[in-house]
């Protein structure tokens, strides 16, 4: 086994790990600290591919900025075993179900894919996530869907900041 | 990728490298924080520590040895795991950032050449943002874990203040950015070193000062020091700890007061650059050793910047912290960064071709 | 109202004006005025080495005196312990025998006198009290001690030196006392 095999392995394992970590543990506050985690490992794939650049920015943004506002929600809340309502069996049943038949699907499509078919996840190779090409990218193939994202931020700030203002009326 | 294959020398001596920046950061950190007391004490019109050792320059072991010997206290309804880790994150978050940071240029040991940079990745900048968003964990997790309401209160505090300023910090950095085209701090450095340009801060003054107010605030030093406010929350979100790990968190604080002072310096003040001279004409370890002198100097000024401010200015009130940054830095930082890309197009194209180009 | 001193200043509660919310000029005029501030003389006194000279009225530890032959001026009359207001002296009287005239100077002396340097404050009424001037306040204050018992001054620690015996340290305590 090369040293990349076993960082994937490590990293990959830490992920499912972590993952199962988030469902597994009773106090909300941990399954948001081992969510972080799984930014981590997966963050460390990223820099496996080559694309430092996304993997710097999903832990700048997810583990860095939407998480701690997960964490503020969560902290003042304070919810613990006590504080969660009970579910009715039933319900607890049509999730499992709902979950399994996702999964299933998830992994037939995977498996059935044709690009992905007898292909190995290629390590070190390709530049697109380095910053330049990506730049380079972003603002020729998909200026447009790129503008309209920043357009629908735009509209999501506008909107955020007519809800925070204070209303003059009252 | 050079970590794949495996060059031992090459592992040795970032080995080496990385062990030696990290003592001396902690070495100079311990001297911050003697620094600290005396700069307060002549700024005040007092002598200051000066007893422990000739000129009390032992105080910071002394301070050390003090807050090793202290008791170790866990409150009873804390939760213990993540007490022990808050601490521990604030600290290698602190640390970590050292990785990107250019130290000085090349030297040469034993024939080989030696970066004095442990990593530099093409996303450089963006790893210190990165981490600096970890070390706000650090201060969450240990304000939550205490199991204290002010605690809580003040990571809280800490954290939303940091996230703010983040932004704005963010923001004023693209202008640079964008005048030297890359993220590596190792090339922004080359680019000023280059002969006829000058420093950043000739270019992005206002850049720079929105910066530096944001590092005050990601540091959590006065002005801005509202997470260890304890004339309203007691201590702060470190109020449960005691021993070393308080000294932890304490300690973080000038560990990333270094930092973001190289990391200004390398930005805006040209990183290992010594002014008026042409380092290709010096011997290269000669050029290396200087470069490094220069860059320390820059620290220690912009250190003292930073004591002098927090001795000066009282804190700002909450509510005053939040508009200074949400409707004062980033407004500021967007119209920086909107001018400085009219100027690098008008320099690109021409003047009369830019303003033209606007209306086609 | 009269204002308590003229340096008192009502709060203006006027909102910033555009250049006030820069804070900046307000800043820098600050850090001027601290930076100004490194070049001031300190005016600390580094204790054990160097002492800030007392006023000729103060009044420190107390000492217990003997006239110029080296005898005891206190008669152990109580004077003094009635006249503390903090009741800080005790003592326990004791007739003077045959033979010990070169060690007291009237016929009853203090075979034990104690002070609690903890409870006196200072005050001098034991010094304006007694007839005989056998009790002084001196220019030294008491030095820290790990115990409670080490500030309970005896007679060994009040006594000023023998002026026969012990000429440099009598005169020390002498130039100490501010009565002599």
């Amino acid at each position: 086994m090369s040293i990349i095999q076993i960082l994937f392995y490590l990293l990959s394992g830490l992920a499912v790990f972590a993952a199962l970590m988030v469902l597994l543990s009773k106090n909300p506050v941990h399954s948001v600290l081992w969510l972080i985690v799984v930014f981590f490992a997966i963050s460390g794939h990223y820099i496996m591919l080559n694309a430092q650049f996304l993997a710097i920015v999903n832990l700048i943004v997810y583990a860095g900025a939407i998480m701690v506002l997960f964490l503020f929600v969560i902290m003042l809340m304070n919810l613990n075993s006590s504080a969660e309502p009970g579910k009715h069996i039933w319900m607890k049943l049509a999730g499992v179900v709902a979950g399994g038949c996702f999964l299933i699907m998830l992994v037939s499509l995977a498996s059935q894919a044709p690009e992905m078919t007898n292909k190995t996840v290629q390590m070190k190779e390709g530049n697109i996530g380095l910053i330049k090409e990506l730049g380079k990218v972003l603002f020729s193939d998909f200026v447009l869907p790129f503008e309209l994202t920043s357009a629908l931020f735009l509209s999501a700030m506008v909107g955020a900041v007519v809800l925070g203002k204070k209303d003059s009326t009252q | 990728m050079s970590l794949l294959q495996l060059d031992i020398l090459l592992l040795i001596e970032k080995l080496v490298l990385i062990v030696i920046i990290v003592l001396a950061s902690l070495g100079i950190a311990l001297y911050t924080t003697f620094a600290e007391r005396k700069v307060a004490a002549i700024l005040q019109d007092r002598p200051g520590p000066e007893r422990a050792g000739p000129l009390g320059l032992l105080q910071p072991f002394a301070d050390g040895l003090k807050l090793v010997m202290k008791e170790e206290i866990i409150p009873g309804n804390a939760n213990k795991a993540l007490f022990i880790l808050g601490p521990a994150l604030a600290m290698t978050a602190a640390l970590m950032t050292c990785a990107v940071i250019p130290w000085s240029s090349q030297v040469e040991l034993f024939g080989r050449k030696i970066d004095l940079q442990i990593a530099d990745i093409n996303i450089g900048i963006l790893y210190v943002f990165g981490v600096v968003s970890l070390g706000v964990y650090g201060i969450m997790i240990g304000g939550w874990a205490s199991n204290n309401k002010f605690s809580l209160m003040a990571a809280l505090r800490g954290a939303s203040q940091a996230i703010s300023y983040e932004l704005a910090m963010g923001l004023s950095l693209i202008a640079v950015l964008m005048l030297g085209g890359s993220l590596s701090l190792k090339t922004l450095v080359d680019q000023q070193m280059a002969p006829g340009y000058l420093w950043n801060i000739a270019y992005q003054p206002l850049g720079f000062l929105i910066f530096f107010v944001c590092a005050l605030a990601e540091c959590n030093r006065t002005p801005f020091d509202l997470p260890e406010a304890e004339s309203e929350l007691n201590f702060g979100y470190h109020q449960e700890y005691s021993s070393m790990k308080l000294g932890f968190y304490l300690f973080s604080e000038y560990v990333n007061m270094i930092m973001s002072s190289a990391v200004m310096a390398c930005l805006f003040f040209g990183g290992y650059d010594i002014p008026f001279l042409d380092e290709k004409t010096l011997p290269v370890n000669l050029a290396a050793v200087l470069g490094l002198g220069a860059l320390l100097t820059k620290i220690v000024l912009f250190l003292f910047l930073f004591m002098w401010i927090r001795w000066t200015i009282p804190r700002f009130r909450y509510d005053q912290l939040m508009n200074l940054g949400w409707k004062k830095l980033i407004p500021l930082a967007l119209v920086n960064m909107l001018l400085t890309g009219i100027f690098i197009l008008m320099k690109q194209e021409g003047t009369w071709q830019t303003i033209t180009g606007f209306f086609k | 109202m009269q204002a308590l001193t003229n340096r008192s200043r009502a709060v203006s509660r006027k909102p910033l004006t555009f250049m006030e919310s820069l804070y900046l000029p307000a800043i820098l005029k600050g850090m001027l005025i601290t930076f100004s501030h490194i070049f001031k003389k300190n005016p600390t006194v580094r204790y054990p080495e160097e002492k800030r000279p007392f006023s000729p009225v103060f009044r420190g530890l107390h000492v217990l005196n003997r006239d110029e032959e080296g005898r005891e001026n206190c008669t152990a009359c109580g004077l003094c312990a009635v006249a503390c207001p903090a009741e800080a002296i005790t003592m326990e009287g004791a007739e003077r025998m045959e033979g010990e005239e070169h060690l007291y100077r009237e016929e009853k002396y203090a075979a034990k006198y104690e002070i609690n340097m903890l409870r006196c404050i200072f005050c001098g009424l034991c010094e304006e009290a007694c007839p005989k001037d056998a009790i002084y306040l001196s220019e030294t204050f008491a030095p820290a001690n790990f115990t409670r018992k080490g500030f309970i001054y005896g007679k060994e620690e009040l006594l000023i030196p023998h002026p026969i015996e012990e000429p440099e340290a009598f005169a020390k305590a002498k130039g100490l006392n501010k009565e002599a």
